[in-house]
C-alpha cells in the first residue's frame, strides 16, 4: 500500500506532511511527559525486528498463497500507540530512502494511511476497548479471545481507512482518470483480505508472546495457572467456511454478470439493474464531481496555468517543437553520459599512468 | 537467496555506494536534501498533459548520476517496487480520457497515454531524485543533517538507531527462514502451527537484548542525548549548488524548454 510520489500533487502531499507531523509532535510531547524515553532502544529493536518481518512468507492454509504482516497494530500492542507511531514512522522512511518504497514526498501521506490509523485508530478505538471490555470474563481463555478479536477487527478497520485514504489522496491529486466510486470497489475488497490475513497473523505472534510474557502486552492482565489452546486454529476455521461461503455466492453473482466491473460502473438496464454509481455510460468518468474538484485543487496548485497540447491557438506549430525539442532534449541527455564516460576513462588513465 | 539476504544486500550495496568519494558525495547533506525535495515538488507539479515540459527534468539526475560515477543501472532494480503501483493506476488513463491531443501522421494519441506516460515519468523521476540521495550520502550524515533541520531529536536518534538494527534483526530472521525452509521442504512459506512462535521467539529475545542494550548505553554515559557524526559547516560551494539546483528547477518549470529548443530548431 506504500504510495508513490507521482501518485500525489504537491499540495496533497504537503497536507498529509503537516498532519503526520502534528501526529508526531503529540506524541513526541506524550513519551517526554511519560519519560519514556528508556523505551528508545526497545522501540528500535522492535522498529527492526518488525522491518524484518514484514519479509516472512506466512502460507495461508488451504490456499497455496501466502500473507504478509504490517505491523502498525503488533507495534502499537507493543509498545504502546505513541511509541509503535514513531516506529512505524522509522520503517517506513527506512523503506522509502533504501529500498525504494514509498517515495520522499509521499511519505507523509504514507505514515498517515499505514502508520496512524494502525497506530492511533487501531489502539483506542479497537485494541484498548477491547482488551478492557469484561463480557468476556477473565480467563485465560477470554484474554486469547480478545487478543484475535481485537487483532482481526484492528487489522481490517485500519487496512480499509488506509485503503480509503490512498484512493482519496490520489483522486484529490488528479493523478487517475478512473471515477472515484471504481477505485473504491476496486481498493477496499482486495484489502479486505489482506487485512484479514494480516489481523490473523498480528494475533499469532501476540498470543505467542502472551502466552510466554504477558507483562510485555498492552492493556492485559496477567492470568495465571490455567491453560486455553487451539483458539486460533478454531478462528482459522470459522473464517476459512465464511470465506467458502461468501465466495461461492459471490462468483455465482460474478457469473450471471460477465463484466463485473463494467456493471459495477454503469449498471445494466436490460438485466433490470439500473444506476449502481450514478455513472452515465457516455460522459464517464470526466464529468464526476470528483474529478471536478480534483480539477480545482490543481488549478490552485499549480503555478503555471495549463499549456498542455490542447487548447493552444496554433496547436500544430507548438505540438511539433515541442517533440523536436523534446527529441533534442534526450540527445543531450545521452550527451551528458558520454561525456561523464569519457572523463571517467581519462581519470582512470591517469591512475594508471601515474 | 531469500527475500531477507536480498535486502541485506541491497541496504550494503547502498551503503557501499554512499562511501565513495566525488564532487556529489563531498557536498552538504543539508544541500542535497534541500535540493532533492525543491527537485521532487517541482516534478510533481507539472500539469498531467505537460509531457514536454517535463521531459527537461531529466537532465539534473543524469548529470548527478554522471558526476557521482553512480552507474544508472543500480537505481532501476528498485524500480520494481515503485513501478507496479503506478502503472496499476496509470493504466487506466487511456480508457477513461479518450480526447485527441495530438496527431504525429496518422496516428492519434488521447490524453490519457499522454497523462500515463507523464505520470509513469513523474514516478522514474521522482525515484531516482531519492535514490542519488541516498547513494551519496551516508545515513548518518543524513541525520546529521535532519538534527541541523529542526527533525526532533528522538526521532532521529530512533531511525539511527533502527537503522543499525535492521541489519542484525534482518540476518537473524535469514538466518531462521533459511534453516525453517530445509527442514520444510517443498513448503512455500511458515506453516501455521509456527506463525506465533516464528517471530515470537525472536522478538522476545530481542526485548531482552534492548533491555541489556539500554543498561550498556546508560552505563557508559548515555543521557538521553546522542553525539552525532560531525559535519562541516555549509559552505559557499553547498550553497551554490541549493541555489544552482532551485535556479534551474524553477526555469525549466516556468518555461518549456524543449518546445523553445524545437521552436529554435524549426524555424
Amino acid at each position: 500500500m506504500h504510495m508513490a510520489d507521482a501518485l500525489l500533487a504537491p499540495a496533497v502531499a504537503g497536507v498529509m506532511y503537516v498532519a503526520s507531523g502534528t501526529a508526531v509532535g503529540v506524541s513526541i510531547h506524550k513519551l517526554k511527559k511519560d519519560d519514556d524515553a528508556k523505551k528508545l532502544p526497545l522501540m528500535a529493536v522492535s522498529a527492526a525486528l518488525v522491518f524484518a518481518g514484514q519479509m516472512i512468507n506466512y502460507t495461508i492454509p488451504g490456499t497455496g498463497s501466502s500473507g504478509h504482516m504490517c505491523g502498525g497494530m503488533l507495534l502499537s500492542a507493543l509498545l504502546g500507540p505513541q511509541a509503535g507511531f514513531l516506529s512505524m514512522i522509522v520503517i517506513l522512511a527506512i523503506q522509502c530512502l533504501f529500498f525504494a518504497d514509498g517515495g520522499l514526498m509521499a511519505l507523509g501521506a504514507n505514515i498517515w494511511n499505514m502508520a496512524f490509523y494502525g497506530c492511533f485508530v487501531g489502539y483506542y478505538l479497537i485494541w484498548r476497548p477491547i482488551m478492557r471490555s469484561k463480557r468476556f470474563g477473565a480467563t485465560k481463555a477470554a484474554q486469547r479471545v480478545k487478543i484475535i478479536l481485537a487483532s482481526i477487527i484492528g487489522c481490517v478497520l485500519t487496512l480499509q481507512l488506509g485503503a480509503f485514504s490512498v484512493v482519496l489522496e490520489t483522486s484529490l491529486s488528479g493523478i487517475t482518470e478512473l471515477p472515484f466510486g471504481a477505485f473504491v470497489a476496486l481498493m477496499q475488497p482486495i484489502h479486505l483480505a489482506i487485512g484479514l490475513v494480516e489481523g490473523l497473523i498480528t494475533a499469532a505472534v501476540l498470543i505467542f508472546v502472551y502466552e510466554s510474557r504477558p507483562e510485555l502486552v498492552q492493556e492485559v492482565e496477567p492470568v495465571e495457572g490455567e491453560k486455553a489452546k487451539g483458539t486460533l486454529k478454531g478462528v482459522v476455521i470459522t473464517i476459512a467456511i465464511i470465506a467458502i461461503v461468501v465466495g461461492s455466492g459471490l462468483s455465482l453473482l460474478a457469473s450471471s454478470n460477465p463484466d463485473g466491473l463494467e456493471w459495477a460502473l454503469f449498471g445494466n438496464a436490460e438485466a433490470g439493474y439500473s444506476e449502481n454509481m450514478g455513472l452515465d455510460e457516455e460522459e464517464f468518468g470526466i464529468q464526476s464531481g470528483v474529478a471536478d474538484a480534483a480539477g480545482k485543487v490543481q488549478e490552485t496548485t499549480s503555478f503555471l496555468p495549463d499549456y498542455a497540447f490542447s487548447g493552444s491557438d496554433s496547436a500544430v506549430g507548438t505540438t511539433v517543437s515541442g517533440i523536436v525539442g523534446s527529441a533534442i532534449v534526450a540527445g543531450i541527455a545521452v550527451l551528458i553520459c558520454f561525456a561523464g564516460k569519457f572523463f571517467r576513462k581519462k581519470d582512470k588513465k591517469e591512475v594508471t599512468n601515474e | 537467496m531469500n527475500k531477507m539476504q536480498k535486502a541485506l544486500r541491497e541496504l550494503s550495496e547502498m551503503d557501499a555506494l554512499a562511501q565513495r568519494s566525488s564532487l556529489i558525495h563531498g557536498l552538504h547533506p543539508a544541500a542535497k536534501l534541500m535540493a532533492t525535495v525543491v527537485y521532487i515538488v517541482v516534478t510533481l507539479s507539472f500539469n498531467k498533459y505537460d509531457l514536454t515540459g517535463l521531459l527537461p527534468m531529466v537532465l539534473w539526475p543524469i548529470l548527478l548520476f554522471q558526476i557521482s560515477g553512480i552507474e544508472v543501472k543500480t537505481c532501476f532494480y528498485k524500480l520494481r517496487i515503485v513501478l507496479p503501483l503506478v502503472m496499476a493506476v496509470g493504466l487506466f488513463n487511456p480508457f477513461f480520457d479518450r480526447d485527441i491531443l495530438l496527431r504525429i501522421g496518422t496516428v492519434e494519441v488521447s490524453g490519457g497515454v499522454i497523462s500515463m506516460i507523464t505520470l509513469m515519468l513523474k514516478g522514474v523521476f521522482s525515484l531516482m531524485a531519492s535514490f542519488l540521495l541516498m547513494a551519496t550520502t551516508p545515513i548518518d550524515k543524513l541525520c546529521a543533517a535532519l538534527r541541523k533541520l529542526f527533525v526532533p531529536k528522538i526521532l532521529v536518534t530512533l531511525l539511527l538507531l533502527t537503522y543499525r538494527y535492521v541489519g542484525v534483526m534482518t540476518d537473524e530472521l535469514a538466518v531462521m527462514t533459511e534453516a525453517y525452509q530445509l527442514r520444510a521442504p517443498g513448503q512455500k512459506g511458515i506453516h501455521i502451527s509456527a506463525w506465533g512462535s516464528f517471530l515470537g521467539q525472536l522478538l522476545l529475545r530481542s526485548m531482552d537484548r534492548a533491555q541489556e542494550l539500554y543498561a550498556s548505553m546508560l552505563l557508559r554515559g548515555y543521557h538521553q542525548h546522542f553525539h552525532y557524526v560531525d559535519i562541516r559547516p555549509f559552505g559557499a560551494k553547498d550553497a551554490l549548488y541549493l541555489f544552482g539546483c532551485v535556479a534551474a528547477f524553477l526555469v525549466v518549470r516556468l518555461v518549456n524548454i524543449a518546445q523553445l529548443i524545437g521552436g529554435m530548431v524549426i524555424r
